[in-house]
């Protein structure tokens, strides 16, 4: 992607700003994320299909973000991550320059983060069919037989926390699980306790997952967690007025309108 | 004991596996789960892939549990009573499908266990399990044994070591313990005389990249080294490495309680995290991913080899295999070879 | 003791003592008789003490190994097992396991003179070393105690300090920071390092235990050098996040030395070695 490698050397030399975050080639034809902040790096940055790691993740990594203003190139999911990130006060257009990349793979300059949200918001989040056959299935299950799914499924889980490392959306300097006075979640690996890491992640995504994939795609043993927040970003759209990372409306669980829907009291 | 070498047909592995199964031996082979391999207790044979390279996890886990349980209390009004785990009764365990990388990082994390005082928990278990190990006819750009002292033939650390002599070809069977032998005496049919067969030829090539000792004498005035903060940009500080590495032995001590008993346990821990070295007051000796990823590579390559005398490190390659942001241990040990002193 | 290596003492709180500010002294027994027996420890090393369904938590064993049938441990209300502690009553049950880490070589100073230098919570990791020395008292030629503490109800072990200014074979020498005092307090005013300045001890024939807070260690150890101790004669103890004490769990390591096991007990010396992690 020329442009892209262009653009990123000029907002260097110029110091508009300080660090570009992109991909480059990683091993055995993996892509991971390179930091550029010498121009003649620039040259550096690729594009191609196996860019998928959300570099959302980095923007509020205070190694990265100490570095000064960053800029970032952006496809659609790592979009929707840094217009949430701006809802929550996390990135501003003081201190981040997106670098988009449309699924057309076309480079598209922004000149900020509300022209970044009208760019989103053309495209809605789709839950892909082949993960809306299986939560079609999880619905028609039995609770018993749902809950032996789900112990089965995460009983492997070893909390590496890689799903928390690679999402963009956990960036709490101190997680829930960090607490001890009371430890929330209990620290070692066994079925309740890996059930209840996966539940709490998953609430404290609710209206806030953009459905990129990341935690999936980060875990080592291949667990499909992604299940649990796909659900959540169902059930939201179903409560809600649809399902879009938005600047301005308030975080979704902690912001009371009149006329929300009530009909889950029952 | 000298190696003694036999044969096994190929169409005999099916049979050895289930006769010691039926010998109610908990067999741990690599199973496949959500597209991953890890090593659980296999019901049958064929649950066992072939023609992989690597398992997602290491074998580490028949002698080095991720959750386990040290003591057990119990509160009452008469006062407390605390019971310690039985040490001996852990099950016996065959580890199947081990690799040579493997088999050797058993010795790497005995060192840990072992150093002045002796993990007996973690001794006891591993008396128990017998490594059946299998050597490697294909390797990929992460494995990288040959630079750290293994070789993916190496008998080192396997009570029997089995080559595959050819893509369809018998076994070699290596004999090289009395655990080994106890299994080829108790089924002398599928246990022939080899002759001499050199098994070199069907083993992976894997070309030397680094040498263990370069990188142990660099890293004797690399603490400073800007290296580290720049290869770990794009570290996320997750534990994926520590946890599927077969020599990560760092671990926690909890305790959980349900009302008035409770237990003691010790489970998986990384120095990855920034949680680990964490003091009560807030004060972290290693509060940034770049000292956290020094501490990993220095402890594998300098530390462990000053006080312990083997290296931290078996070239399996897991480590990068598994991380989210292919944070490559093999680069970062080339590039510190290739470093200006 | 099993071959468990996790399994602790079974440990009685005979008393607790109130010293300071959410600081608190435990003198434990232990329950099985046999294990008090059998036990023993030099000064210097430290324990795990644990609260069954809480955790664990590492502190030095503050009382001398010249003083059988039990031992004593102080420590500050900080985190989770602390506080848990703070909450156990005279007559308790708690673990303990212990003594890990190295001692003070206590042997090797015989006829030397000794300085013990100490800030705030600091001076339980010495007193074990400071009885040890006055219980053993001829070994040793002038016997000098420097200790401050940010204000006077901050200062811990009251009555010793008092057993301490009453005793004629040690000078004692308290401080608090300015600010800190109270209108009858007769001691120094000042940080510790500035005091130790203005005491001139000399080094000669001299050893200098010290221990604090990182910044007074910082500006104490210019002051002894000035004053001529080599830094193979300054001792200090190091604190780290520690879980199983005997260097297994790879967390409490600066380098390649563990604090568990090549300390607590470090010299200046030693430090100079250690890189910048700690």
């Amino acid at each position: 992607m020329d442009d892209l490698r262009k653009r990123a050397r000029v907002l260097l030399e110029t110091s508009e700003v300080k660090v570009v975050i992109g991909y480059e080639q990683g091993t055995a034809g993996k892509t991971r994320a390179l930091f550029v902040e010498k121009p003649d790096d620039a040259d550096r940055l690729i594009f191609d299909n196996h860019c998928i790691q959300n570099l959302a993740a980095y923007v509020t990594k205070a190694e990265v973000k100490n570095k000064g203003r960053m800029a970032i190139a952006a496809t659609l999911p790592v979009m929707r991550s840094i217009i949430q990130l701006a809802s929550e006060h996390q990135v501003s257009d003081n201190n981040l320059v997106v670098l988009g990349i449309t699924p057309e793979r076309k480079l598209v300059e922004f000149g900020n983060l509300t022209e970044v949200e009208t760019f989103v918001h053309q495209y809605e989040i789709e839950i892909d069919t082949t993960y809306r056959e299986k939560l079609d299935r999880l619905d028609k299950m039995a609770p018993s037989e749902r809950w032996k799914f789900w112990i089965d499924e995460l009983s492997p889980c070893f909390k590496c926390y890689a799903c928390r490392a690679a999402c963009p959306m956990c960036y709490c300097s101190r997680c829930t699980v960090d607490f001890n006075q009371p430890q929330w979640i209990p620290v070692p690996s066994h079925e309740l306790g890996n059930l209840e890491w996966h539940i709490m992640r998953a609430v404290h995504l609710t209206g806030r997952c953009i459905d990129c994939d990341a935690c999936y795609n980060a875990c080592p043993l291949g667990i499909p967690l992604n299940l649990l927040t796909k659900k959540m970003i169902e059930d939201v759209r179903a409560n809600f007025e649809g399902y879009q990372p938005s600047l301005n409306r308030g975080h979704l669980m902690s912001t009371y309108k009149p006329d929300d829907k009530e009909n889950f009291i029952q | 004991m000298s190696i003694d070498k036999h044969l096994i047909r190929k169409d005999s592995l099916e049979k050895l596996f289930d006769i010691l199964k039926q010998n109610s031996k908990k067999i741990y082979a690599p199973v496949p789960k959500n597209g991953k391999l890890s090593f659980k207790e296999a019901e049958s044979y064929s649950e066992i892939p072939t023609g992989y390279i690597q398992t997602t996890q290491s074998s580490k886990e028949v002698a080095f549990p991720r959750t386990e349980k040290l003591l057990d209390y119990s509160k009452s009004n008469e006062g407390i009573t605390v019971k310690g785990i039985k040490i001996d009764d852990f099950p016996e365990i065959i580890l199947w499908g081990v690799r040579p990388c493997d088999a050797m990082g058993i010795d790497q994390i005995s060192a840990i266990f072992n150093w002045d005082y002796k993990d007996e928990i973690y001794n006891s278990r591993l008396s128990r399990v017998t490594i059946l190990g299998f050597s490697c006819s294909k390797a990929d750009e992460y494995c990288f044994c040959t630079s750290v002292g293994g070789n993916p033939g190496n008998t080192e650390g396997s009570d029997i070591l089995f080559t595959r002599l050819g893509d369809d070809g018998d076994y070699l069977a290596e004999v090289l313990t009395g655990k080994g032998s106890a299994i080829t005496s108790m089924l002398p049919g599928l246990f022939e005389k080899a002759g001499e067969i050199k098994k070199e030829k069907f083993l992976a090539d894997i070309p030397i990249k680094f040498k263990n000792e370069e990188i142990r004498k660099k890293l004797e005035n690399f603490f400073e080294s800007d290296q580290w903060i720049e290869h770990s940009l794009k570290c996320l500080g997750c534990g994926a490495c520590a946890y599927v590495c077969p020599t990560c032995a760092c671990f926690d001590i909890q305790d959980e309680s349900h009302g008035k008993s409770g237990s003691r346990v010790r489970c998986w821990d990384s120095c990855g995290f920034s949680l680990f070295t964490l003091h009560t007051s807030g004060h972290n000796p290693r509060e940034v991913q770049s000292q956290r990823w020094r501490q990993r590579i220095m402890h594998k390559f300098s530390y462990m080899p000053d006080r312990l005398s083997v290296y931290g490190c078996t070239g399996c390659g897991r480590c990068s295999r598994a991380c989210p942001a292919d944070m490559n241990i093999l680069e970062q040990l080339i590039s510190i070879q290739e470093a200006a002193v | 003791m099993t071959d468990n290596l996790y399994m602790p003492y079974l440990m009685k709180i005979e008393k607790v003592t109130y010293e300071a500010p959410g600081v608190k002294t435990f003198m434990l027994k232990f329950v099985n008789e046999e294990d008090q027996h059998n036990f023993t420890f030099k000064a210097g090393q430290f324990g795990e003490y644990s609260v069954y369904g809480v955790g664990e938590s590492t502190f030095c064993i503050a009382s001398s190994p010249t003083r059988e049938g039990y031992i004593e441990c102080t420590f500050r209300q900080t985190g989770k097992v602390t506080n848990a502690l703070s909450g156990c009553e005279e007559g308790s049950i708690i673990g303990f396991r212990g003594p890990y880490g190295n001692t003070f070589p206590i042997d090797e100073w015989k006829g030397k003179n000794l300085l013990f230098i100490a800030g705030g919570i600091a001076l339980p990791p010495m007193r074990c070393v400071i009885w040890n020395a006055l219980d053993l008292r001829d070994n040793f030629k002038d016997v000098t105690i420097i200790y401050g503490a940010r204000s006077v109800k901050d200062l811990v072990y009251k009555h010793e300090l008092q057993d301490w200014q009453g005793r004629k074979d040690v000078k004692l020498i308290t401080t608090v920071d300015p600010g800190g005092e109270s209108p009858d307090w007769k001691g120094e005013i000042g940080f510790v390092p500035t005091i130790v300045e203005k005491i001139a001890p000399s080094s000669v024939n001299t050893i200098a235990i010290v221990c604090g807070p990182p910044v007074m260690i910082k500006y104490t150890f210019p002051v002894l050098a000035k004053l001529g101790f080599t830094d193979e004669n300054i001792f200090t103890t190091l604190e780290n996040r520690m879980k199983c004490g005997f260097g297994k769990c790879g967390r409490c390591n600066i380098g390649k030395y563990y604090v568990c096991k090549d300390g607590p007990v470090f010299t200046a010396a030693q430090l100079n070695e250690l890189p910048d992690e700690y």
